[in-house]
C-alpha cells in the first residue's frame, strides 16, 4: 500500500479538487434533482391532471402516452449529457489532479 | 469435474428429499395484489400448449451453454477478486449487458406485457420508473462505489466506521433483500415451469436452483456475468422479433397501432364490461380510447408515489446491482456500463408496450385473462398467434424460444442475487468478523462457495415452501428495504462527513424493519374478514335472487355453494398480525419508509458524532471521486 502515508486532508485542500469537488456536486445533484421531479410528474399528472392526458394529439396517441414515453428519452438524454460532460470536465479535472500530485 | 458432479448430485438429491420432506407446508393465500405477480393460476380451459420437444430441447442447449461457460470460467476463478468481482475484468460494454441480464427479470418481461394488454396505459406507466430508477444508479452510486468498493455493500459502508457492527448490519440488509427478491422470483419461476411444460412445482424450483447454485459455486461472477450477459441478448433478441411481428401487422406505423387499439372492439368490450363494470355503454363514449388513458389499474396516486420512490431509490440499493460495479477496473467503465444498460433496459421497456398492446389487439384482453388472471401469458400467447399465422411450425419454435428466454431470464437473476447475498455472508461475516480478516485466499473462496450452496438451498426450500403464497409483494419489499435500509446509508457514508457507526446501524436496522413491518400491516396481506366480507355479498345477493323466486344456474349455484364455504372459512380470521383490516394503508411502504430511515441515520449519526471518523471522510471522499488507490484494492 503506497498510499499509507498519502496526505489525504491535503488533497481534500488542493484548490483542483475542491474544483472538482464543487462543480461534480452541482451537477450530478442539480440532475439528479431534475430527472426525479420529471418523473414524479407522470404518476402525479396521471392521478390528478386526467382530462390534459387524455388529449389526443397525433391520431389516438394522447398526451400521457407521449409523457410517459419521453420519461425515457429524458433519461437517456440526461446519462448521455453526464457522459459527455464527465468526459470534458470531471475526468479532465481528475487528471489534472492525479498529474499534479504525481499519482500517474 | 469430480467436485462438479457431487455438487450436481447432492443439489439434485436435495430437490427430491424437499420434494419428500416438504409436501405439506402451504397456506392458503388471496391473489390480491396486481403488480407483478406470477402467481395466479390459469384455469384448464384454453392453455398456452408448449411444443415439449422443442422447448426442451431450447432448455437444454442453454443449460449445456452455460455449463459450458462455468467450466470456462471454474478454471479462472482462484482468488477472491476472481469469485466476487471477475477480477474487475469486464468491460463497461459487457458489464452494461450483464447490469440488464441481472435486472429485467421474468416479472418485467412477461407480467408487465401482461399488465399493458389488460390495463392499458396503467401497465406503460408502471414500467417508467423501473428505467429511471438508473439516472440515480448512474449519478450517484455507481462512480463512486466503483472507487471505494470491493467486493460487497459492507466495504463500502465500513470504509471509515466501526468495521463489524457495520459488516454485520450491512450483511442482514443484503441477505433480506435477496431473499425477499429470490422468493419471489423462484416461485414465479416455479408456477411458470408449471404453467407452460407441466413441470411440477418442487422439481422446477429444484432445478433452477440446482442451476443457480452451480454457477455460483463454480463459476463465481465470471459465469454469472456471461450467463447474464447471454440472457439479456436472449431476451432484446426474442423481445425484438416479437415486435417486428406485431408492427408488421400495422404496416410500421405508430400511429395505425394506436388506431387499432383504440377501435379494437374486444378491447372496447374489455374495457366497458369488465374494468369500469358498466352493463350498459355509455352513449358517446369511447371505451378504446380509455384503454390509453391512465387510473384502469393503478387507482391510488400515493401508492404510486410511494412505489415511485421505492423503485428509483431502492435499485441504487440493490445489492446484487451494485456489487455489479465492482467488475469493471475504472469509475468511467462503470459509468459506460451504467449508460449502456440505460439504452438496452429502456429499448427493452418500450418494445415491451408495443407487445402488450400488440397481445390486447391480437389476442384480446378477454382471452389473456382467461389463460391467466395476471395477464403473465400475453407475450406468450402473442407469439403463439402471431407465429402459427406464418406456419404452425414457427408459432411452435417461437412460443419454446420464449419460454427458453424466461427460463434463462429467471436463472440470470436468481444466480446474481445468490452471489450477493453469498459474498455478504462470507465476505462481510466468515472473513471480516468471524475471522478477523485473517483468512487466506483458499480459504476465502472456500467460505464463499460454502455461502453459495447453503444461501441457495435455503432459497430453494423457502420457494418450495411458499408455494401458495402471495409473493407478489416480496417484490416491493425487496425494494422497500433496499431504498428505505441500503441506499440512504450508502449515499450518506459516502457524501457526509459527519456520518458514522451509530448512523449507519441505526439507518439500516430501522429501514430495514420499518419496511417490513409497514409491508405486514399493509393491504398486501391477506385479511379474512375482508374476504368473509366479500363472499356475504355474493351469498346475500344470490340467495336474494333465490327468494324473488328466480332459478339459479349452475354456475351461480357452484359460486354460492363456494362463497358460503369462503364465508364460513374466514369470518373470524386475521391476518397474519392479528389484524382486521390493514392497518397501514398503501401496498408500498416507501413514501413513510424512506424519509424515516434518511432521518434515523441522520439523527443517531449527530447524536454519536465520531471525531475518528469524520476525521477518515477526507480519505475516502478523494477516493470516491478520483479513484485514486484503486488499483491497490484490486490487487489485495
Amino acid at each position: 500500500m503506497a498510499q499509507q502515508q498519502t496526505d489525504w486532508a491535503a488533497i481534500a485542500r488542493n484548490p483542483k479538487f475542491i474544483e472538482l469537488h464543487r462543480r461534480k456536486s452541482s451537477f450530478l445533484f442539480g440532475w439528479w434533482i431534475f430527472s426525479n421531479i420529471y418523473y414524479f410528474l407522470l404518476p402525479i399528472g396521471a392521478g390528478s391532471a386526467q382530462g390534459l392526458f387524455s388529449v389526443q394529439l397525433i391520431g389516438h396517441i394522447n398526451f400521457g402516452y407521449l409523457f410517459a414515453l419521453s420519461q425515457f428519452f429524458v433519461s437517456w438524454a440526461i446519462a448521455i449529457y453526464y457522459a459527455s460532460w464527465a468526459n470534458r470536465v470531471s475526468d479532465r479535472l481528475t487528471n489534472e489532479l492525479l498529474d499534479e500530485l504525481k499519482l500517474r | 469435474m469430480k467436485k462438479f458432479l457431487v455438487i450436481m448430485i447432492v443439489a439434485l438429491t436435495l430437490g427430491v428429499t424437499i420434494n419428500v420432506i416438504l409436501p405439506s407446508i402451504s397456506l392458503a393465500g388471496a391473489e390480491n395484489s396486481i403488480a407483478a405477480a406470477i402467481t395466479a393460476q390459469a384455469p384448464t380451459v384454453h392453455k398456452v400448449e408448449a411444443n415439449k420437444t422443442i422447448t426442451i430441447t431450447l432448455f437444454v442447449i442453454i443449460v449445456l451453454i452455460t455449463l459450458g461457460i462455468v467450466i470456462w470460467a471454474a478454471k479462472r476463478t482462484k482468488t477472491t477478486a476472481d469469485f466476487y468481482a471477475a477480477r474487475g475484468a469486464i468491460t463497461g460494454l459487457q458489464n452494461g449487458w450483464a447490469i440488464s441480464g441481472d435486472y429485467m427479470s421474468a416479472a418485467s418481461f412477461l407480467g408487465i406485457a401482461g399488465l399493458i394488454s389488460l390495463y392499458g396505459y396503467d401497465g406503460f406507466m408502471y414500467s417508467v420508473g423501473w428505467l429511471v430508477a438508473y439516472v440515480t444508479v448512474l449519478l450517484i452510486v455507481a462512480e463512486p462505489c466503483r472507487n471505494a468498493g470491493k467486493f460487497t455493500m459492507g466495504d463500502i459502508l465500513s470504509f471509515r466506521s466501526n468495521p463489524k457492527p457495520v459488516r454485520a448490519a450491512a450483511a442482514i440488509s443484503t441477505v433480506c433483500v435477496s431473499v425477499f427478491y429470490l422468493t419471489a422470483q423462484m416461485v414465479g419461476a416455479g408456477k411458470l415451469m408449471e404453467l407452460l411444460l407441466g413441470i411440477p412445482f418442487k422439481l422446477a424450483i429444484s432445478g433452477v436452483g440446482a442451476l443457480m447454485i452451480i454457477y455460483v459455486v463454480f463459476g463465481g461472477m465470471i459465469a454469472t456475468t456471461w450467463v447474464q450477459i447471454i440472457k439479456a441478448c436472449l431476451l432484446m433478441t426474442g423481445a425484438i422479433v416479437l415486435c417486428i411481428l406485431v408492427l408488421a401487422k400495422c404496416g410500421f406505423n405508430p400511429v395505425q397501432f394506436f388506431t387499432d387499439v383504440a377501435t379494437n372492439t374486444q378491447i372496447k368490450t374489455w374495457v366497458q364490461i369488465n374494468l369500469l363494470h358498466e352493463a350498459i355503454p355509455k352513449a358517446g363514449f369511447d371505451y378504446g380510447q380509455r384503454f390509453l388513458e391512465p387510473g384502469l389499474l393503478l387507482k391510488d396516486v400515493w401508492d404510486q408515489i410511494s412505489l415511485g420512490m421505492a423503485l428509483v431509490l431502492g435499485t441504487a440499493g440493490m445489492p446484487h446491482i451494485l456489487m455489479r460495479f465492482f467488475t469493471v477496473p475504472t469509475a468511467q467503465a462503470a459509468r459506460k456500463s451504467v449508460i449502456w444498460a440505460m439504452f438496452i433496459i429502456g429499448t427493452f421497456y418500450i418494445l415491451t408496450t408495443l407487445l402488450g398492446f400488440g397481445a390486447a389487439i391480437n389476442v384480446s384482453p378477454q382471452l389473456i385473462s382467461h389463460v391467466d388472471p395476471g395477464g403473465n401469458m400475453a407475450n406468450l400467447l402473442l407469439a403463439q398467434m402471431l407465429g402459427n399465422q406464418i406456419a404452425p411450425l414457427v408459432g411452435d419454435f417461437l412460443l419454446a424460444f420464449l419460454c427458453a428466454v424466461a427460463f434463462a431470464t429467471i436463472l440470470a437473476v436468481v444466480s446474481g442475487l445468490v452471489l450477493a447475498a453469498s459474498a455478504a455472508i462470507s465476505h462481510d461475516i466468515w472473513v471480516n468478523i468471524i475471522r478477523d480478516g485473517h483468512a487466506d485466499q483458499h480459504e476465502q473462496v472456500k467460505a464463499a462457495r460454502i455461502a453459495a450452496i447453503v444461501f441457495g438451498a435455503v432459497a430453494v426450500i423457502i420457494g418450495i415452501a411458499s408455494e401458495r403464497q402471495n409473493v407478489a409483494h416480496l417484490v416491493a419489499l425487496a425494494f422497500a428495504v433496499a431504498s428505505s435500509g441500503n441506499l440512504p446509508v450508502v449515499i450518506l457514508s459516502l457524501f457526509w462527513r459527519k456520518f458514522n457507526t451509530a448512523g449507519i446501524i441505526a439507518g439500516l436496522i430501522i429501514g430495514t424493519a420499518l419496511s417490513i413491518l409497514l409491508v405486514l400491516v399493509s393491504p398486501n396481506m391477506m385479511y379474512p374478514k375482508t374476504i368473509a366480507a366479500g363472499a356475504q355479498k355474493i351469498v346475500v345477493a344470490l340467495e336474494k335472487k333465490q327468494a324473488g323466486g328466480a332459478v339459479l344456474t349452475d354456475a351461480e349455484k357452484a359460486n354460492l355453494a363456494k362463497s358460503k364455504i369462503q364465508y364460513e372459512q374466514n369470518k373470524d380470521g386475521t391476518s397474519l398480525m392479528g389484524l382486521d383490516k390493514p392497518w397501514f394503508p398503501l401496498k408500498n411502504p416507501g413514501i413513510v419508509s424512506i424519509p424515516i430511515g434518511f432521518l434515523s441515520a441522520v439523527i443517531f449519526a449527530l447524536l454519536f458524532r465520531s471525531k475518528k471518523e469524520e476525521d477518515a471522510f477526507d480519505e475516502l471522499y478523494v477516493k470516491q471521486n478520483t479513484g485514486i488507490g484503486v488499483a491497490d484494492v484490486l490487487k489485495h
